[in-house]
């Protein structure tokens, strides 16, 4: 009897899960009239913190579009998350799986992750689909010749390095006092955290300060032997190149050794809310660098205010007090370059979705100056950008902030990075790249 | 009533030694094989290549390692993606520095490498048993992904420590696209498959099994312990040192160390413990289960939920719902998905009149 139940049961199991498979797989309607962008964003894991706060900006800044200009000269925009996780392959499993929506296809990639961004380079110049990877790996794209499709816009980390030892040269008094001093670079053990170490070595030779590198092992939360380490060392001036959880525990380690945390100088990746705060007293006086401020004090971000938090609308943001926080607003910078692209890229297409291809074309030809800044009210908020065939970074400026406890000052003005000592070595490192690679770089005089 | 073996009679050696004694598994299976080799490179599109069946072989390559070593001799290890590092990155050293290396020779001498690497670290194994067993194996889990970060010589000085895969070309032809990139991968993963299934029904699969169950009894009978348990740390480090160079070569065109961490070793093992141990078949479905729930859970989470509950939610979600996925099979069947499906096939050979 009770055998006879069973099949039925087992039908109805059957007919439920390909109820809930159908609903899965039916793409939804998609209206012509819109600009497809992939979020690839990640809430959960380490550094959930800063998927979270980034995306939430990004997506927020479009969404105030949508709501405001009714999109980008009336081309909607669209969007869909997919979570990566942070990793290599649930990211390139994300990249696949987006690559196709849209009426056009996915605009644009921004991963938000210099592991994945490398994954997915070539798969993405095969498939015509620019890779945008603003204030992060890999540094070398910057040469747009060898990487047409990849742009790491605003600034790349050689630039930052560099404009991070002029601060420590301001700092001690003049470039020439560097002679003999001794800079430690704390970094994570990972693609991310290991990019800085060439540049820095070349730097240590040209101004005369010695260099070590202590790694630490991701996702670094444990750091005792390497402080340790440090406080052996007495260095004059740790570079603090974290990502997420080691943040906040170098700031705690570094406190329980007794080194001077305002001697202690973060990456932007290292400069965040989140990576200060739960390290307490401990983070008061650290200093970080950004390519951009914390603050809720700019018309951009009141229009998102306005349009997508205030009248009963829910933004992307799960806790509305992380608005105007550094995360949150380089989301808002990512919102900002991205939909600037496609209204370039629209400038010379025509006012409709556009492909990939299309807004490469824009993405190269970008071109912000004081005037939009203020158009789009970003004055303070983003520096001017020009990107070129040749040059995918646009900016290379770097402010500095502190922590005083409560929030983020900032400490100077923007410091020019030393693109004298970064565009050779992003020259060799591309040509080294292109030659492995078989690559012709472009000729950019015929672009 | 289909899956009857009445009549089916054994007459010689060779059909009482078949891998698959009952004629419709092998008309099933060949019809996988078909559907595998023929019917999905027609029909499937870059997606399922680049994003599900690429990785899910390959990782099924590397389970199926472990599973050698877990599931036929009985020796706990946390190593594996250290040995598939090992593999990558041998097979990119060798394709870098020795000048005219064919691919499939550069895999073959990378998997070689890895077995040697397991060898020396399966030397422990003579001494410790079980868990202690399985914190030294995590020694080589550390150890190596150190040493690959620490020498930039592997990574042929990459500021990044960041390796990408030469272009695989087998007799002057490029495996590029997609489908051309799969079928290598199921060739391989195939044979290898092949390979493993025989050799654990062989003398050699036979002593693992021996020493697995009993290891002082295994002696009694004359197993030499030494050679047979090293013998599987070798096969298995091989099999998961070709997975590395896959997954570096076919699936993700780069690779840093970090791409084989400990999270990676943990995941093969969950693999053979969800498919089920000491099992060929379950290696691909503990494989299939971990690769594939997720990406399907986030695809609901994103697309079903995405009107109501926020992104933060869905992701959480996804990954309680896993883990809840995880506890009900090892619940329902302790022995893993494979012995599910060997429970199937008992009821199958009754089926529609059980007594």
């Amino acid at each position: 009897m009770s055998k006879g139940i069973r099949t039925p049961r087992t039908l109805v199991i059957a007919g439920l899960s390909g109820f809930v498979l159908g609903l899965v797989l039916a793409a939804p309607a998609l209206g012509q009239n819109e600009q497809f962008i992939p979020m690839t964003s990640y809430r959960v894991g380490p550094y959930a913190a800063g998927g979270s706060g980034t995306f939430g900006g990004f997506i927020d800044y479009l969404d105030m579009l949508n709501k405001r200009d009714g999109g980008i000269n009336g081309v909607k925009l669209t969007w869909e998350e997919c979570e990566t996780e942070y990793k290599n392959d649930r990211g390139v499993e994300c990249y696949e799986r987006l690559k196709h929506k849209g009426p056009t296809g996915a605009s644009v990639f921004n991963f938000l992750s210099t592991g994945i961004t490398y994954a997915c380079i070539e798969r993405a110049t095969a498939d015509k689909i620019p890779v945008v990877s603003i204030g992060y790996g890999r540094t070398d794209a910057s040469d747009g010749r060898v990487f047409p499709y990849v742009f790491p816009l605003v600034t790349n980390y050689w630039s930052q390095n560099t404009a991070k030892i002029k601060f420590i040269g301001m700092k001690s008094g003049g470039m020439d006092k560097l002679k003999g001093k001794k800079i430690v670079n704390l970094y994570l053990g990972v693609a991310y955290g290991k990019e800085t170490i060439s540049i820095l070595d070349l730097q240590a030779k040209k101004y005369g300060f010695t260099i070590m590198h202590v790694e630490v092992p991701a996702p670094g939360d444990a750091q005792e032997s390497q402080w340790l380490q440090i406080r052996q060392a007495k260095p004059d001036w740790v570079i603090l190149r974290g990502w997420g959880v080691m943040n906040p525990v170098a700031l705690k380690t570094a406190a329980k050794v007794g080194y001077p945390r305002d001697h202690i100088i973060g990456v932007w990746w290292s400069g965040a809310e989140e990576d200060v705060i739960p390290a307490g007293d401990a983070a008061k006086g650290y200093i970080a660098a950004a390519f951009h401020p914390s603050g809720t004090n700019f018309p951009v971000m009141k229009d998102i205010q306005k349009y997508v938090y205030s009248g009963g609308h829910k933004g992307n943001l799960e806790d509305p007090k992380r608005f105007g926080t550094i995360y949150y607003n380089r989301g808002v910078i990512h919102g900002i370059l991205n939909a600037e692209a496609i209204r370039t890229a629209q400038g010379k297409f025509g006012k409709k979705p556009l492909t990939g291809e299309q807004v490469r074309w824009g993405l190269e030809n970008l071109n912000i100056d004081d005037k939009r800044l203020k158009e789009l009210g970003a004055v303070g908020l983003l520096q001017p950008i020009v990107v070129s065939c040749r040059d995918h970074e646009g900016g290379g400026a770097v402010k500095f902030q502190q922590w005083d406890g409560k929030k983020w000052n900032l400490i100077t003005d923007w410091i020019k990075s030393d693109q004298s000592i970064v565009r050779p070595m992003i020259e060799e490192s591309a040509a080294a790249y292109a030659k492995e690679k078989g690559i012709t770089p472009r000729d950019c005089s015929k672009e | 009533m289909i899956y009857r073996e009445a009549g089916q009679f054994h007459a010689t050696y060779e059909e009482d030694l078949r891998i698959f004694p009952i004629r419709q598994d092998r008309i099933a299976f060949a019809g996988i094989l078909l559907a595998a080799f023929v019917v999905i490179p027609l029909v499937g599109n870059d997606y399922w290549f680049n994003a599900i069946l690429i990785p899910s072989l390959i990782l099924s390559l590397a389970a199926l390692g472990l599973n050698i070593l877990t599931g036929y001799a009985g020796q706990l290890s946390l190593g594996s993606a250290a040995f598939m590092a090992v593999g990558a990155f041998a097979a990119y050293n060798l394709m870098l520095r020795v000048p005219h290396m064919p691919v499939l020779a550069s895999f073959f001498l990378a998997g070689l490498i890895a077995a040697a690497v397991g060898l020396l670290f399966g030397l422990p194994s003579l001494r410790i048993k079980g868990f202690y067993l399985a914190v030294t194996t995590l020694a080589a889990q550390f150890v190596i992904e150190w040493a690959l970060t620490k020498f930039a010589w592997f990574s042929n000085y990459n500021p990044s420590g960041v390796i990408s895969a030469q272009k695989m070309v087998i007799l002057g032809y490029r495996f590029e696209s997609p489908v051309s990139r799969y079928l290598l991968t199921l060739g391989l993963v195939s044979l290898l498959a092949l390979a493993a299934k025989n050799l654990v029904r062989s003398r050699l699969g036979r002593s693992w099994m021996a020493v697995r169950d009993m290891d002082v009894a295994a002696e009694v009978i004359g197993i030499p312990i030494l050679r047979t348990k090293l013998t599987a740390f070798a096969v298995s480090s091989f099999y998961c040192g070709i997975a590395g160079a896959l997954w570096a070569f076919a699936y993700l065109g780069s690779v840093e160390p970090q791409a084989f961490d400990l999270t990676r070793s943990f995941q093969i093992l969950f693999m053979i413990i969800i498919g089920g141990m000491g099992s060929v078949l379950g290696s691909f479905l503990g494989a299939a289960f971990i690769v594939l729930l997720p990406i399907f859970l986030n695809v609901a989470a994103h697309s079903v939920l995405s009107s109501g509950v926020s992104q933060s939610l869905a992701s959480n979600l996804e990954l309680m719902v896993f883990g809840a996925l995880i506890i009900f099979f090892l619940a329902v069947e302790p022995h893993g998905l494979a012995r599910l499906w060997q429970t199937g096939k008992e009821k199958l050979r009754l089926w529609p009149f059980p007594h």
